[in-house]
């Protein structure tokens, strides 16, 4: 789950990992109070969505007085910003983030995550800060430095040690920053981060070391332990058709093209999405109804499904394995004699309870396309839909 | 032969009088699999059908000799139970439960590493030995004994893939998911090391999704280290980047984990690529 950077610099704050003086913002006039209360100028005005590149697509911007404060405030807010992470339709601003301009001495780079071949908290940490970090990987290895920590023993001082050394930091800065890392590892840790990011992290002219930006993301599978986290959900970042699926616990990403798809596993679902592509068409979601799915949850799979507009046709993929195959048939029965189907549905199915399913499908009279395997499907639903 | 289990494995199963655990135990017990014991904290003592339950993991390896566990409980109780199995002795772990915390992984990971055991998952659907042991919650019918070796991060999907063999007239040797959580027990390498030195196995079908390095990891370890014919296929070339796609590990992270470079290692290590997942029994038929 990802948060804004001002729910991020927030929850900094509470472990002592220090950001610049800034407050959130949701109105023009709300903006300039708070960058009136800031004292001095220049203020710094920051779109908040959750997507990097923020900079680049003109989301974050330097005012020098208050009028200029308002002129960007008014420009930034309510602006669709496109950058590179948030696809060509961009995402809306809704909330500002206000804060004290910063005397920047240099730009530094460092995030934690867990690396999957070793099963440890990588710190990663780089010289090369406010740049992408994947270029720099590409570009310049050496320039970054990797610490691996075991999640048994925690961070130790050597480590610590040797990620500010590695940095060029030194004396008063090079404490405050072994007393930051240690504390931004133990809030990765305390709060089931799957990735905590600062890029930049910066050396002002004071020789003081602050964190300029923050973005954090969440173990999903963890929220159950941090209630607390869960209130900073924004569903304004959130696709409406997916915060519906996942109320009933639909694994649902929408997608672009136009042919709907229910499958039941994720593999499954991705290997779907790719042989509609495959065809000649392409996928409008991905949606796995999970292993275990009950009827209701089918129907609302595919209720959700025919919501979307751009949908033309819907495959539907099921291998039966723990999911039976007659009480996914009953789901879509029960969906369409709610809401009606009048656009083309091909249907393959397989595995547990087929020949139940089938007579199910059968017996309802449903207007359904079957298929006999996957190559069937993929040619059935392509012709449908082109 | 086989990898890993076969007919004379005594599973013991974790969370067995639940709804899922008793379900599955039963489906284990009909597929021929020994279930020697379940474990329920609080409810040792009674009786899953015709399986003794006790309270500890403990209890029951001394009790029935079970040198197997499959694990069924939930998420928030997940990394307990792999870790009470572990430290009992249990030399094959397989843990079902999906929605571990992943942080609760790594700590199990490393936990193990000084333990002599193997864990499967998890988030997987476990390990099968066609008509010798069933270990897991795959349809046992669709499964036929021969002689390819499956290793995959999926379930359904690993279930097309077994069932188009089957159709095909190529039974299994072994078939296993390892689960698709970004940090987990066993890996591609292990299995496929497993495979290579097993004599029954002759040709290995590798099912990979995107997210993480684990594919190019194995298959520049095929290349190295494995002669028998590989088939790979990869799920996920048509995810966005970012997203994840109902499993945990399956998530495109800025460049890393595209199926494009999965596709490319596998083809630059003398993999056979399938790239149209209905076609895959017909293309191990071609290669084997």
């Amino acid at each position: 789950m990802k948060i804004h950077e001002f729910q991020a610099k927030e929850l900094f704050r509470k472990y002592n990992i220090p950001v610049p003086e800034g407050n959130a913002a949701f109105s023009v006039e709300e903006a300039i109070t708070h960058a009136e209360s800031l004292g001095n100028y220049p203020v710094v005005v920051k779109a908040q969505i959750h997507a990097g590149g923020r900079g680049k697509g003109g989301g974050v911007k330097l005012a020098a007085s208050k009028e200029e404060a308002q002129t960007l405030a008014r420009e930034i807010l309510g602006m669709t910003l496109v950058t590179h992470q948030t696809g060509p339709d961009g995402r809306v601003v809704k909330k500002l983030l206000i804060e004290a301009g910063q005397d920047i001495a240099k730009e530094l780079y460092l995030s934690l995550l867990v690396d999957r071949a070793t099963a440890k908290v990588v710190i990663m940490a780089s010289q090369a800060g406010g740049m992408d970090i994947e270029q720099v990987a590409e570009d310049t290895p050496e320039k970054i430095i990797k610490v691996f920590v075991d999640p048994l023993m925690g961070i130790q001082g050597y480590q610590v040690r040797e990620v500010g050394f590695g940095l060029g930091l030194t004396g008063g800065a090079f404490k405050q920053f072994s007393k930051l890392l240690a504390n931004l590892y133990r809030f990765f840790v305390e709060n089931d981060c799957s990735l905590v990011e600062i890029n930049p992290l910066i050396l002002t002219g004071d020789d003081s070391v602050l964190a300029l930006d923050a973005k954090v993301d969440f173990d999903a599978n963890a929220l159950y332990r941090h209630k607390d986290l869960l209130e900073l959900r924004d569903l304004d970042e959130e696709d409406p058709l997916e915060v519906e699926a996942s109320k009933y616990d639909l694994n649902y990403i929408n997608l672009d093209g136009n042919v709907g798809n229910i499958v039941n596993g994720a593999g499954l679902a991705m290997a779907t999405m790719d042989i509609i592509k495959n065809a000649g068409a392409t996928p409008a979601n991905f949606m796995d109804v999970g292993g275990g799915a009950s009827s209701e949850q089918v129907e609302n799979a595919f209720r959700i499904i025919l919501a979307d507009e751009k949908v033309k046709a819907v495959l539907i993929n099921i291998f039966g394995g723990i999911l039976r195959c007659d009480i996914f048939a009953q789901g879509v029965v029960d969906a369409a004699r709610k809401t009606g189907i009048n656009i083309p549905v091909v249907i393959r199915m397989e595995g547990t309870n087929v020949e139940e399913g089938k007579q199910i499908l059968s017996d309802a009279g449903l207007n359904l396309i079957s298929a006999t395997d996957l190559n069937d499907a993929a040619q059935k639903i392509a012709a449908a839909v082109n | 032969m086989s990898i890993f289990v076969n007919k004379e494995t005594r599973l013991l199963v974790q969370g067995i009088t639940g709804n899922e655990g008793s379900f599955h135990t039963r489906q284990c017990i009909e597929y021929g699999t020994r279930v020697v014991a379940g474990v329920t904290p609080g409810k040792g003592g009674q009786k899953m059908d015709d399986v003794p339950v006790f309270n500890t993991v403990g209890q029951a390896v001394s009790e029935t000799g079970a040198d197997a566990s499959l694990i069924f409980v939930p998420p928030p109780f997940g990394a307990d139970a792999i870790m009470e199995a572990a430290d009992a002795g249990v030399g094959l772990i397989v843990a079902i439960t999906e929605g571990i915390p992943i942080m609760d992984m790594v700590k199990v990971k490393n936990f193990l590493a000084a333990k002599s055991c193997r864990l499967i998952g998890p988030n997987c659907p476990g390990i099968i030995t066609p008509d010798e042991c069933k270990i897991g919650i795959m349809p046992g019918k669709i499964h036929k004994k021969g002689h390819i070796g499956v290793v995959s991060r999926s379930g359904t999907l690993t279930y097309e893939v077994v069932d188009q063999l089957t159709r095909e007239e190529m039974g299994q040797s072994t078939c296993i998911g390892i689960g698709g959580d970004p940090v987990n027990g066993t890996n591609f390498i292990d299995v496929l090391k497993a495979f290579e030195a097993d004599e029954d196995t002759h040709g290995i079908v590798m099912v990979g999704e995107i997210g993480g390095n684990a594919e190019e990891d194995a298959a520049e370890f095929i290349r190295a280290n494995v002669s028998k014919p590989v088939v790979g296929f990869i799920a996920g070339l048509t995810a966005p980047p970012g997203r994840r796609m109902g499993h945990a590990g399956a998530i495109i992270s800025g460049s890393s984990g595209t199926g494009e470079a999965k596709i490319q290692s596998f083809k630059e290590n003398g993999i056979h690529v399938c790239e149209n997942l209905g076609r895959i029994g017909q293309i191990c038929k071609e290669v084997f």
